[in-house]
């Protein structure tokens, strides 16, 4: 599916705009001008939408070496950290930070509050519970007949609601945190749109953290608002992290995924013949997808040597997960998807000591959906031609808007 | 082969668990990693070896002897 070879290539890497089109070609492959860089500088510079520049990093020993290194920083506050929109810094600037973008000692105080809520045998336990939200929501889809938008009927709902069961949220509000969680990952929004959708959903959390910091329970946020060592603000920054990213990606995942495989008919035919390649079938979705399509943002904090190249203190780095998830150096004929191969390498999840903590519950999900979607509906398909489907190349996290599919 | 882990370098990512079960553990109470075993059996060594490159951390060493 690689389009690579017909492409216009850059004259200059200093011509290489952060984020760059897709301009028309595969729209599961990362843009063509990536592509070119992995093959020629796997670490170069590249603009950013503010006249700025950094160092776009494509190859997968250099992703990798940048995401282990602490001198490489994930908190936004330090001068020089790249924004993507400004709508990105506007979240940053404005709100209470998260382990997301802090580092070391806090970091790991923060994170540790909630590592013992996804652990594997935690999550592996839950597996019942997922297959029944998977099967009510199908119920519900075929009930309403074909065709229908899978994004809204079940791609959605499900990571919806198994995240709201497990942080204890109400999901009668989701219409509410949806439209809001959207308006926060939308790159074309404006600064202060960003800014009212991120209090609108912080008053929320804050009040909902409240309540049961007086009345615990045993959900994710109960247990997190009864601990004595963290403050409510605290608490609800990181209920709104965890609720904005159990939504978005699983969804996203679930029906990119099922668009690839549709698109891939002798893949789709593998899935549903083999029930024991699920497991794997994800890795490898996961990483020909990479829908974290515009990158791992980090600022260096100390001079470095980065393969090479040196790369000083205040530096913007942009670790591009797409094209390392195609290093033919790890992945051999990476640009074409094979759920049969052992793609369990790949940067989707990010890597380092702030690699998703919610792996392990986006794997048993996608594991889920897609086997149970796929052996339920041995007709599906999409409902409009390929050529309709918009994708997501306006928000934070790649996908699709909408995926109308028949069966 | 010899395994060590360094706990305060784990971020309970669940990556050695999923990858080698039954050589490490996750503890239930701050998710972080547990070693079941020690010396793997030979069987064990290539799991073991892609848990040490798939951890994030690097909370995971393997030690030749
Ligand atoms: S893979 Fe590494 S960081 Fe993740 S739980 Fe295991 S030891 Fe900890």
């Amino acid at each position: 599916m690689t389009t690579a070879a017909h492409r216009a290539v850059p004259s200059d890497p200093a011509d290489l705009a952060v984020p760059a089109a897709r301009d028309g070609g595969c729209p599961f492959d990362p843009p063509p001008a990536y592509d070119q860089a992995l093959h020629t500088a796997p670490v170069t510079r590249a603009g950013l939408w503010d006249g700025s520049s950094l160092w776009l990093v494509t190859g997968h020993a250099q992703v990798r070496a940048v995401l282990a290194d602490e001198r490489f920083s994930a908190d936004a506050r330090h001068p020089g950290f790249p924004f993507l929109s400004p709508g990105r810094r506007e979240l940053v600037t404005r709100t209470t930070p998260t382990f997301l973008r802090l580092d070391g000692a806090e970091h790991a105080r923060q994170r540790r509050m909630l590592t013992g809520d996804f652990i594997v045998k935690r999550i592996e336990a839950m597996r019942p519970e997922i297959q029944r939200i998977v099967d009510d929501t199908l119920d519900r889809m075929t009930a309403d007949g074909s065709p229908a938008d899978l994004v809204s009927a079940f791609a959605l709902p499900v990571p919806s609601l198994v995240i709201c069961h497990l942080l204890g949220v109400p999901y009668e509000d989701h219409a509410f945190f949806q439209s809001r969680s959207t308006s926060l990952l939308d790159l074309a929004a404006p600064a202060e749109a960003v800014g009212v959708a991120q209090r609108e959903l912080t008053d929320y959390l804050r009040e909902l953290t409240g309540r049961k910091r007086s009345h615990p329970d045993e959900s994710v946020l109960g247990r997190l608002a009864a601990r004595p060592d963290t403050t409510l603000e605290e608490a609800a920054a990181m209920g709104l992290l965890l609720l904005v990213a159990g939504h978005e990606t699983t969804a996203n995942m679930t029906a990119l995924g099922t668009l690839a495989l549709l698109r891939n008919p002798e893949q789709a035919a593998r899935l549903r013949a083999e029930p024991g390649i699920a497991k794997g079938a994800v890795e490898e979705l996961l990483r020909w997808l990479s829908i974290v399509h515009l990158g791992v943002p980090r600022v260096a904090v100390e001079d470095v040597d980065l393969d090479g190249t040196p790369v000083r203190a205040g530096e913007g780095v942009l670790c591009m997960v797409s094209t390392a998830n195609r290093d033919p150096e790890v992945f051999p004929g990476g640009d074409r998807l094979d759920i049969g191969r052992d793609a369990r390498r790949h940067f989707a999840f990010g890597f380092g000591v702030h690699q998703c903590l919610g792996q392990p519950l986006a794997r048993a999900e996608l594991q889920i959906a897609l086997q149970t979607l796929f052996r339920r509906l041995p007709e599906l398909r999409l409902a409009v031609p390929y050529e309709s489907i918009r994708y997501r190349t306006d928000m934070v996290v790649y996908g699709v808007h909408e995926l109308p599919v028949a069966w | 082969m010899k395994v060590t882990v360094d706990q305060d370098r784990c971020c309970g990512s669940g990556q050695c668990v999923l990858t080698a079960p039954e050589v490490f553990d996750q503890s239930d109470d701050d998710g972080l990693v547990r070693l079941l075993l020690p010396s793997p059996t030979p069987e064990q060594h290539a799991s073991v070896r892609l848990a040490a490159a798939l951890c994030p951390g690097n909370a995971i060493t393997v030690h030749d002897v």
